[in-house]
């Protein structure tokens, strides 16, 4: 066994088993951290295919940013988790055949009678100086524009999406308004009012005998 | 390639749309809680935009660009057309309804614009990736859509269930996808489908990916078995939104259906027609059945939808090219009668009243004649009635479907298409001969009472003469 397979293998399991511990666990938290270890050994795999701006990629976006911004949401929200299971055990048999009967077909056919190394020939490995990300760019921005923008307006819709459903203007929150403060003038806060002087009821009884 | 010899003609009206939905949105976002009808009007005048522009460069011939990848032919510039066209008639019949519940927003113009981009995108997709990507850009924003009414907990229930079931149905399609990626080595459906009529790939894989892939399609357009989601999310979301989601999206599913099976996966034909029959027999069967059943007006027109489905999947099944033009055929008329459907509910659906029950249509030729005979041509054109739309649109397929040899396979639609009558009727029956329980017609702006009078007497015309639009479907392919 080469060592590159014994790499294979040790990324691979890892993923395998990472996956599925990230979907038994029972703390959010755990199973967030697990999926980070998912994305680690995949990246790690694409790295064995020489795919490693891909690889850098995976890490980049989906472990640095994507994961670490759920790990707050995670945190910030007070999930439920008895919840979440109820049914677990009603639903158990159904789900558990469904997965065994498709894992069963898979296995049928993914084996490698079907794809192995005499049907789909190793890829001769590319000299040490052949760049990944020149081979990307060279064909993202040209052959593949077309699905590039696709998928940016992707992005745009659920940019719009995300937006219209979170944003909610309540008109019974009190916020201050530094401009409207800035600009107030004397006028707007202070009304002066013309009153008649008062009189001592004295004087009316003295005006009223004299009349 | 470089960028100066990309044609970016070909996809001209998609890039038209894209600069005319962002600078809508870059206006809403600009103006005054009050004014949405300024958007409304903006997005009506872009929809015109983009139907002169597909109007201009339509053409029978078959185009290829960018590397194969994009298609313009007859079936899309049709599809194209009806989609946009049933898209500005969905918005014409919601905007009402959106001011009663307080949910004229810009970003029910706006989502919608970007839906039928993704939709544009789909009919011309030569390639999976193109496949993919527009049937995300739809759904993403359909998913949007339904869940508009914020507040209300029946409209957020259809979303989620919505999202969680179509994410599901998008990875499915995915999985058979890279199956079929990593046997052909292509993601043209050119090359796919010399290598499938070359039969040098191994079957049983290319089976788990047709599997896979029609799978995933099915759950998107709603045949059963795999409609549970499609009462619910019609019936959860406003009725605006369901006036969007059941017109124009299914002519764009149906050209996938077309492109990746009748096209790329034709030389398997014989396993996927059987699949086909399966989910066919399953819509009719449980979309005429379980609708018998309904009270709400709404959901009975979801369960129709189910069996409509199962028709236009009749049409696809045969593989031949009148089956084709069937579907296509069935699925225009479909579109139509489905918006006249739901732009009843719209219509009579007032601040407070939702008119989705079938009991608020009770009494409606007390109410409105003319109203009751708009409902009237819907029910007879949708249950098929002989020289109705609906009749020849049923009739097409059946008769693609007789001619494969399935003659079984037609005289069941009939014999579930008798059954469904009984449920269409039953609405003429109430809207014409009981008592009614609400008094008075909502008051309605000019452009509504067009679109929706419009579409009655399309059906109507359409039903009498329609030698011109099966002419059209026959000549796409």
């Amino acid at each position: 066994m080469s060592f590159i397979k014994l790499l294979f293998l040790v990324f691979a399991s890892s993923a395998v088993l990472s996956a599925f511990m990230m979907v038994t666990t029972r703390n959010t938290v755990y199973a967030a951290l697990y999926l980070v270890l998912t994305f680690f050994s995949t990246a790690l795999t694409w790295l064995l295919l020489e795919a490693e701006f891909l690889s850098i990629v995976l890490i980049l976006v989906y472990v640095g940013a994507v994961m670490v911004l759920f790990l707050f949401v995670v945190m910030m929200l007070d999930v439920n988790t008895a919840a979440t299971r109820e049914g677990f055990v009603r639903f158990l048999p159904l789900g558990a055949g469904v997965a065994i009967i498709m894992m069963l077909e898979m296995s049928l056919v993914l084996g490698p009678k079907l794809f192995g190394l005499d049907v789909y020939p190793a890829p001769v490995p590319k000299a040490a100086d052949y760049s990944n990300t020149e081979a990307i760019g060279s064909v993202l921005y040209t052959v593949y524009v077309y699905p590039f923008e696709i998928a940016a307006v992707i992005l745009l819709v659920a940019m719009v999406a995300a937006i219209m459903l979170t944003l909610r203007r309540r008109p019974e929150t009190k916020y201050q308004d530094a401009a409207a403060q800035a600009k107030v003038r004397r006028e707007d806060r202070v009304r002066m009012v013309k009153m008649e002087s008062e009189t001592r009821v004295a004087d009316i009884a003295k005006q009223g005998d004299g009349a | 390639m470089t960028l100066d010899a990309l044609n970016l003609m070909p996809i001209l009206p998609e890039i038209i749309l894209l600069v005319l939905a962002c600078s809508i949105l870059l206006i809403d976002v600009f103006m005054r809680a009050g004014s949405r009808d300024v958007t409304y009007w903006l997005t009506q005048v872009s929809l015109v935009v983009i139907f002169v522009a597909v109007l201009s460069g339509m053409s029978m011939d078959q185009r290829l660009s960018f590397e194969g990848s994009v298609i313009n032919d007859g079936l899309s510039d049709v599809m194209k057309l009806a989609m946009i066209l049933m898209t500005s008639m969905a918005f014409a019949l919601s905007r009402s309804y959106l001011k009663d519940r307080d949910i004229h927003k810009g970003e029910y113009y706006i989502l919608g614009l970007f839906g039928l981009l993704g939709m544009m995108i789909m009919v011309s997709a030569y390639s999976l990736l193109l496949i993919y990507l527009g049937l995300e850009l739809m759904s993403l924003a359909m998913y949007a859509m339904v869940a508009i009414h914020r507040d209300d907990i029946r409209s957020s229930e259809a979303a989620m269930k919505y999202f969680v079931l179509g994410a599901l149905a998008s990875g499915l399609l995915l999985y058979g996808m890279s199956l079929l990626y990593g046997i052909t080595g292509s993601l043209d459906i050119a090359v796919i489908r010399q290598a499938v009529l070359g039969g040098e790939i191994p079957k049983i894989a290319l089976l788990l990916a047709m599997l896979f892939m029609l799978t995933g399609l099915v759950f998107k357009l709603g045949a059963a078995p795999f409609h549970m989601w499609l009462p619910d999310v019609y019936d959860g979301a406003p009725t605006a939104v369901t006036l969007y989601i059941s017109a124009a999206p299914k002519i764009a599913a149906l050209a996938i259906l077309m492109r990746l099976f009748g096209d790329g996966l034709i030389g398997i034909l014989a396993d996927w027609q059987m699949l086909m029959i399966v989910f066919a027999v399953a819509s009719l069967f449980i979309g005429n059945v379980v609708a018998i059943a309904q009270t709400s007006f709404k959901r009975m027109l979801a369960y129709s939808t189910v069996s409509h489905v199962g028709f236009i999947l009749l049409g696809v099944l045969a593989g031949t090219a009148d089956g084709f033009s069937a579907a296509l055929f069935y699925v225009l008329s479909y579109g139509l009668m489905s918006l006249g459907g739901f732009g009843i509910i719209t219509y009579l659906a007032s601040r407070g009243i939702e008119a989705d029950q079938l009991d608020d249509l009770k009494g409606l030729n007390d109410r409105s004649p003319w109203m009751a005979f708009i409902l009237l041509i819907l029910m007879f054109s949708m249950a098929g009635i002989p020289f109705t739309l609906g009749f020849w649109a049923k009739l097409a397929v059946l008769q693609a479907v007789v001619e494969i040899d399935l003659v079984w396979l037609a005289i069941y639609a009939v014999v579930m298409s008798v059954i469904g009558a009984f449920y269409y009727l039953r609405v003429l029956k109430m809207a014409y001969f009981d008592k009614p329980l609400i008094t008075g017609m909502p008051v309605r702006s000019l452009d509504m009472r067009w679109v929706l009078n419009g579409t009655g007497i399309a059906i109507l015309i359409l039903g009498l003469f329609p030698a011109g639009l099966v002419a059209l479907c026959a000549q796409v392919f």
